[in-house]
């Protein structure tokens, strides 16, 4: 192990080492997901469903759906990014990955940023993709569709920074959902706030350019710091 | 100078510290708040507008500035506990963790309480209101994340963890709300602006805010002892004070 570290950190092209670690990591992410495919369609189903409870449950006019629908598909596409978190480092945490994660000689947070973009690009950007048909079926005005699609595509990448975070925290306890969503939702509120609200500029004929600057900004502030906290928290989790 | 605060670090003597100072704050805010109280219930004008419901304002506003203060220090605390790694400072970020969470709901009760004669609600939308109301998970999140550790040290850790990224959060939570409610209607109250108060009614907030301060040190001092024998009831020193 020590030989390890020690050619690694006299390899001339450690910039290049990085990158590799993060490469690595991130195929075998998308490798585990490909094998457990099922896992993937999960968010979606649960994204439809919730979507469908509401024209039951409230009234399916159609104005008012349309008034509703891009606060109801954000906060639905959110929930469906809060279930899928409790898996983030279950499974590695179960089988001893992590620690072997944990003692490589690659920075912990760098694997966790891949692992982290790894969840984002399989739960994040396919509800971003399928989004648009459920506002079809809750009547949203034409105007709003792109905007929709770019805002959450842009916020669930913040949302899965963040939702890490609480994952990692949490992932050495037996039952850590219920807490989990506890932790993890009051710090997704700045995100709702912003993608819903560019969708509603959109719609209302205003700019939406400013509401998607500042997820922008949200979800840079989130790639630059969460890494770190997720590994400190991993740690936390894996030594006490 | 240095070794006064190296010496916070040992659990015995932060003991002896805290005991020593307890009772000065225990008097000012028996100081405080009975006069604080007298006078703004008493002898301070009522409001031309809003007569004597305004009262509220003398528990109102010293529980919302504590809420904030609360868990700034907590934040304080863990960072202490984290980086240098004293345990006296966790355990003194467990203890504030309650009363915090206790002022963030005090603060939300009475400013529910007086919404009714003011504004003719309990509760609105507003982004003072749902900022403080997000600060109460906050404070449930971190005390259930505690509790579900069970009280062990890598509990102890991740609440710190939680707490700072909770510290970083809270202003962007804050804008966030602001910019929203501005967004979406206008301002129907404008609670950021107070209208300029005659010093007969600031005097007395300004006691009940330092009042409520003391009454957070002394309160907190009180339970760190009680937490430091808890914790340490298998060192030598407690035994010796136990007898």
């Amino acid at each position: 192990m020590n030989r390890v570290r020690l050619a690694s950190a006299e390899s001339p092209a450690r910039d290049a080492g990085l990158w590799n670690g993060f490469l690595a990591q991130f195929r075998r992410e998308l490798a585990i997901a490909r094998r457990r495919g099922s896992d993937l369609l999960n968010p979606l189903m649960f994204l439809a469903l919730v979507v469908m409870l509401f024209p039951l449950g409230i009234s399916p006019r159609p104005d008012l759906l349309a008034d509703i629908a891009p606060g109801l598909l954000w906060v639905a596409a959110l929930l469906a990014m809060l279930l899928s978190l409790d898996t983030l480092f279950r499974s590695d945490f179960a089988d001893g990955s992590l620690e072997q994660m944990s003692l490589s000689p690659r920075p912990l947070p760098l694997l966790c940023l891949a692992k982290i973009t790894a969840h984002w690009l399989l739960t994040g950007v396919p509800l971003a993709l399928c989004v648009p048909l459920l506002g079809v079926m809750l009547s949203l005005p034409a105007t709003g569709y792109l905007v929709l699609m770019l805002s959450l595509a842009l916020g669930t990448a913040t949302l899965s920074l963040i939702g890490a975070i609480g994952a990692a925290l949490t992932v050495g306890l037996p039952r850590g959902g219920v807490l989990l969503s506890l932790l993890v939702l009051p710090l997704y509120i700045p995100v709702l706030i912003f993608g819903a609200g560019a969708v509603q500029a959109a719609i209302e004929g205003g700019i939406a350019g400013p509401a998607l600057a500042l997820s922008g900004a949200l979800a840079a502030i989130a790639l630059a710091a969460a890494p770190f906290a997720v590994a400190a928290a991993l740690r936390i989790s894996l030594n006490g | 100078m240095w070794t006064f605060w190296h010496k916070l670090g040992s659990p015995k003597w932060s003991y002896a510290i805290c005991g020593r100072l307890q009772p000065i704050f225990w008097i000012a805010a028996l100081l405080l708040l009975p006069i604080g109280s007298f006078w703004s219930l008493a002898i301070s004008p009522p409001d031309y507008q809003m007569g004597d419901s305004y009262r509220i304002i003398y528990v109102h506003v010293p529980a919302a500035i504590l809420a904030q203060s609360v868990f700034v220090a907590m934040a304080l605390a863990s960072a202490v506990f984290l980086i240098w790694k004293i345990k006296v400072a966790d355990m003194a970020a467990s203890v504030m963790a309650p009363f915090g969470a206790a002022m963030t709901l005090l603060g939300l009760f009475s400013g529910s309480l007086w919404g009714v004669p003011t504004w003719g609600t309990w509760w609105t939308w507003d982004a003072r209101l749902t900022s403080m109301l997000i600060q109460l998970f906050l404070y449930i999140g971190v005390i259930a994340l505690r509790g579900a550790f069970g009280g062990s040290d890598q509990g102890a850790k991740a609440v710190a963890v939680l707490t700072l990224v909770g510290v970083v959060n809270i202003p962007i939570i804050k804008y966030s709300v602001v910019w929203w409610n501005t967004l979406h209607q206008p301002a129907t109250f404008n609670l950021t602006e107070r209208p300029a108060m005659p010093a007969s009614m600031w005097m007395p907030l300004l006691l009940m805010v330092l009042g409520f301060y003391c009454f957070f040190i002394a309160l907190t001092l009180f339970r760190l002892r009680n937490e430091l024998i808890r914790r340490e009831s298998r060192a030598r020193w407690v035994q010796e004070l136990a007898g």
